[in-house]
């Protein structure tokens, strides 16, 4: 999977989870402030991810995720071979 | 002292429709909102016919992160909620300024706890489920839901008593009204719609199997009656003291007379005679209400063989001669269960304003028992000031509610 195949796909996800438009999503945007996350929304965010590529975000590095890039970066680096 | 209660304003989501003059047409009309569902024989009902009832878009709303608190009977009860807040001139900034109390009937939250549950056991993680699946599954899902989105600060109770949820709710939020604990309090009930809600009922082989005739279906005291067929929605009423009602200038719908109760203490299914006669009983005399002033009985019947003989028995015996005339509108609606006892208040209020009596459709031939009871088979124009009407559930609960007309 490609880096363009994986940024398409989680905006198009994240876009229709959290009802924002993907135009919004820009790659060096806060997560957090663009999805409009809640310390419960959150959840979803891993969830979805989980659901999606079966990447399971442990909270030590969801901290870590703090724009769209470091979103992509973790799943593009976490993806089973 | 005890403070005479009202009903200011009402709002259903119904299969006859989502707003008061569509259901009151409906009920005029006769019309069934029975279908047959092609998506619950293939998964593999043994009677796949179910009340219609439509999905509320809640986006206009309600922002994401609060729906995703709520499950599908919460967003009927919202909608129901919202219009009746609107139908008693209750806006939110009288609320901010009110004390406004919440009791809500429902019973099970089935298919947002099967999915949370599936995902965790998918993923074998808890987070799997998301973080709308605690708040969702839990059985007063639909009271802290409409609590927190129309911001009440009053008591906030959640009735699980079975098919009379919705009856027992209204039934408690009077009684704190007439007892001067709260000024205004959002009664009602909620039933998800769904085919897992239901899957288990269906194998005890409750339902009615006329897959053929979905409209037919349903029929209430009828002698080929063969069993329910499960509906859905939420209806709910605003229950207040009638000083606090006129203070604020609303609408003076109904006065809720008496509310009587009663548990059979027998077998968790088959209901008997003696204990609905007591409700019966219970709630004429805590009304201190002549039986010749009742117009109208809103029966609980629900198109079962034993059911709905015991209750024709138990009003036979409270009523003895007397020809009040009966109807169920669940022929009509199928049994709407948690949400039926507030569903039907609204029934028979719309009746009560609108000057008829919707006929128990699919009446045809009475039994033994139904030919006791005055059955009214179709709608007839009838001016009456005061009901009574029954609901009665599993573990042998039963509630019934006296409403007159203001």
């Amino acid at each position: 999977m490609t880096r363009e195949e994986i940024v398409e796909k989680v905006n198009a996800l994240l876009s229709e989870e959290f009802e924002v438009e993907q135009e919004g999503i820009e790659p060096e945007a806060n997560v957090k402030e663009t999805l409009s996350l809640d310390s419960l929304s959150l959840v979803d965010l891993v969830a979805i991810i989980q659901q999606t590529y079966k990447i399971k975000i442990p909270i030590a590095d969801l901290r870590e995720i703090k724009t769209f890039n470091n979103l992509y970066d973790y799943i593009e680096s976490h993806l089973p071979a | 002292m005890e403070r005479k209660v009202v009903i200011t304003g009402m709002g259903i989501w119904s299969c006859l429709g989502t707003t008061l003059d569509e259901v009151r047409d409906s009920l005029y009309a006769g019309r069934s909102g029975i279908v047959f569902s092609r998506e619950r024989k293939d998964a593999g009902f043994r009677s796949a016919l179910c009340a219609d009832v439509p999905h509320p878009d809640l986006k206009p709303f309600i922002p994401r992160n609060q729906r995703q608190f709520m499950p599908e009977e919460a967003q009927y009860a919202y909608m129901a909620t919202r219009a009746a807040l609107e139908n008693a001139r209750l806006d939110a900034d009288y609320i901010a300024s009110h004390e406004v109390g919440i009791v809500y009937g429902n019973d099970s939250v089935a298919e947002a706890t099967m999915r949370a549950l599936d995902k965790f056991r998918d993923f074998k993680d808890t987070a799997a489920c998301g973080s709308g699946a605690i708040f969702q599954s839990m059985n007063s899902t639909v009271t802290m839901n409409l609590a927190c989105l129309f911001k009440l600060r009053g008591i906030s109770l959640t009735a699980s008593a079975a098919c009379a949820s919705g009856s027992h709710a209204v039934g408690l939020g009077a009684l704190l009204v007439r007892n001067g604990l709260q000024d205004c309090v959002v009664c009602g009930g909620a039933q998800e719609a769904n085919m897992y809600s239901v899957a288990a009922f269906d194998g005890i082989q409750s339902f009615s199997a006329r897959e053929e005739e979905p409209a037919k279906a349903s029929r209430p005291f009828d002698r080929d009656r063969d069993g329910l067929v499960p509906g859905g929605g939420a209806a709910t009423v605003i229950v207040e003291s009638y000083e606090h009602a006129v203070r604020r200038g609303a609408p003076v719908l109904a006065e809720i007379v008496s509310w009587g109760f009663s548990s059979n203490g027998d077998h968790i299914s088959t209901p008997n005679v003696a204990g609905p006669a007591r409700s019966l009983e219970l709630c004429l005399q805590n009304g201190n209400v002549n039986l010749k002033d009742i117009g109208y009985i809103n029966a609980h019947a629900t198109s079962t063989r034993i059911g709905d003989s015991r209750e024709a028995e138990a009003i036979a015996k409270v009523f003895g001669g007397s020809k009040v005339p009966v109807t169920s509108t669940k022929s009509q609606t199928g049994h709407e269960m948690w949400m039926a006892g507030a569903s039907e208040l609204v029934y028979s209020m719309l009746m009560m304003k609108n000057g008829f009596i919707a006929g128990n459709i699919n009446f045809e031939h009475p039994d033994e028992y139904s030919a006791r009871i005055n059955v009214v088979p179709e709608t007839k124009e009838a001016h009456f000031d005061m009901f009574l009407s029954n609901s009665f559930g599993f573990g042998g609960t039963n509630s019934t509610l006296i409403v007159k007309n203001m």
